[in-house]
């Protein structure tokens, strides 16, 4: 079902975990599709994406696109952040079933999700960056339900 | 490899798999030729409808061999339809049932029928008040599964079969998951149609039965052949029928035994990951429920990674239906009996056959208790949750 480099990024997942005082984050998804994505981002005065984190509630297909989006990220000035599509994140996993597609672009939704973020906290607007649509809090009365 | 998904299909046993070989080399004429050489066809024909007929307290003539479930859901939903119409067209189902049935009743909806679909309880237990006060006058049919597939409930099939009967309304049940499974008598029950499969009970697969009561009114499914009393045309398929007559022996040989050895089983696991995991919970019901079915969901976690890890362990499991699996949508028998989307999008399957042992098991939840952790470690849902459970102990603090 899922190509190689799918279940290498979902077997050895990079990126995982949270960063403390992020300069961005971003939360994308939401828990009735079966996907949320959140990532975290740390950018350095020259706004240099000096590291990448994320944490992801999905499918084999939503671990390994999140892991992937963070590694082309990595490293990269904010400019060629906003060049990570959802396209690039499928060609870089030598792409994914159909029915898979719309995880890319929730990787793609989460890096601006976290770049938007950013910006509002500094005041700074990104070329190309618009408002991210997210519809996280969707259905959270009924995630307390009894156990 | 550990194969807990007996529900999506069984093991062959050996005894199934030698009882078809005669038919697919030396004894391959045609069960209609006339001549001698058919004879042997013929009678493993025979020998297995009665032997169907016999295991569901009925009568011989009474079963119709299929392609399987679904071909024996769509062929009992639609033709009971079709020919009752000129009572009413009215069916009842119920909001649990496979998509063979689902999806039929959907069809007909389009073709100018009226369906009502009943809701069921948090165990998954037809709600048998709103089952009732749905009769109406132009009823025809009411068709309900014996048994769930995902989460194992076993529904009170007699009492629905009596209600049925007291209104005369024809009634079906889908019974691909419970026969052979559990008992089940047509005669006990009131049930007018059911539905069986044989890769369900170790039998080969593309080969299924109906159980037609005599005197029911039913259009033929396929045209073109004097087969099944020129109600099924086509010529039949002989070693999956001979298969499945030997599968359905073995199974019933040892069915006691082996509901006994699965329940204990069953409950074990459901203990043990119960005990053992935090933020779980049983899907359906915990004594009505089939002897081999298992169904969690797991807080935080989302169904196909769980299965990928599974896999990965050697263990096969199934996150819902496995005709689910290619949707994006949670399963529909987890939101009817009232999860939220994202619990029922962590729900994971685990079926048992008589095969299975404690030391599966064991190994099983050993796994399973890691690839949890791993998963919730990496998720944003189970991360918010333990800040808020933070800033709440905090809070007691103060």
């Amino acid at each position: 079902m899922y190509s190689e480099k799918v279940m290498d990024h979902f077997n050895n997942p990079r990126n995982v975990g949270e960063i403390e005082n992020a300069s961005g984050v971003g939360t994308v998804g939401n828990a009735k599709c079966g996907d949320i994505m959140r990532i975290y981002l740390d950018i350095d005065d020259k706004g240099i994406i000096r590291d990448c984190k994320f944490k992801t509630f999905g499918c084999g297909a939503a671990v390994a696109t999140s892991s992937m989006a963070t590694e082309l990220v990595k490293g990269k000035s904010i400019e060629e952040a906003m060049q990570v599509t959802n396209k690039a994140v499928m060609e870089a996993l030598d792409g994914l079933p159909p029915v898979k597609v719309h995880c890319s672009l929730l990787a793609e939704e989460a890096i601006h999700a976290a770049l938007w973020d950013y910006a509002e906290k500094n005041h700074i607007t990104i070329a190309g960056l618009s408002k991210p649509k997210s519809d996280i809090h969707e259905g959270e009365e009924a995630e307390e339900e009894e156990y | 490899m550990i194969y807990l998904d007996n529900a999506a299909t069984t093991r062959p046993v050996p005894g199934a798999v030698e009882a078809m070989m005669p038919y697919l080399t030396d004894y391959y004429g045609n069960p209609s030729s006339i001549y001698s050489f058919s004879e042997k066809s013929r009678q493993v024909i025979q020998d297995t409808r009665d032997y169907i007929a016999q295991s569901l307290h009925a009568q011989s003539g009474e079963i119709y061999f299929t392609a399987g479930g679904s071909e024996s859901d769509n062929w009992a939903i639609k033709a009971a339809a079709e020919a009752y119409a000129f009572k009413g067209k009215h069916i009842i189902t119920s909001k649990i049932e496979h998509h063979a049935v689902l999806h039929t009743c959907q069809y007909l909806e389009k073709q100018g029928y009226e369906v009502t679909y009943v809701g069921v309880d948090e165990n998954g237990v037809i709600n048998m008040e709103e089952l009732k006060a749905a009769v109406r006058e132009d009823t025809i049919l009411i068709t309900v599964m014996a048994a769930n597939n995902e989460i194992g409930t076993i529904q009170p099939i007699k009492e629905i079969g009596e209600l049925a009967k007291a209104h005369g309304i024809l009634f079906h049940t889908d019974a691909v998951q419970a026969y052979a499974q559990i008992p089940l008598d047509v005669e006990e029950m009131h049930i007018d149609m059911l539905s069986g499969s044989g890769h369900k009970f170790h039998g080969p697969k593309g080969i299924g039965f109906l159980y037609i009561r005599k005197g029911v009114k039913i259009r033929s499914f396929v045209h073109g052949g004097a087969q099944e009393r020129a109600r099924r045309a086509g010529t039949e398929n002989v070693p999956g029928i001979a298969g499945m007559g030997a599968a359905a022996k073995y199974s019933f040989d040892i069915l006691e035994e082996k509901m006994k050895k699965e329940t204990q089983l069953r409950d074990y696991l459901i203990d043990r990951v119960l005990t053992e995991i935090p933020y779980v919970r049983l899907n359906g019901d915990r004594k009505k429920r089939l002897p081999g079915n298992a169904n969690f969901s797991f807080r935080f976690v989302e169904g196909e990674s769980m299965l990928i890890h599974l896999d990965q362990k050697g263990i096969c499991a199934s996150s819902g239906s496995a005709c689910t699996s290619g949707s994006l949508d949670p399963s529909h028998v987890l939101l009817a009996i009232g999860l939220p989307h994202e619990i029922a999008h962590g729900s994971l399957r685990l079926t048992l056959s008589e095969e299975t042992t404690r030391e599966e098991l064991d190994y099983v939840v050993d796994n399973l208790k890691e690839i949890v952790a791993y998963i919730r470690n990496m998720s944003p849902l189970y991360e918010d949750f333990v800040r808020a459970q933070g800033q709440k102990e905090a809070e007691h603090v103060q």
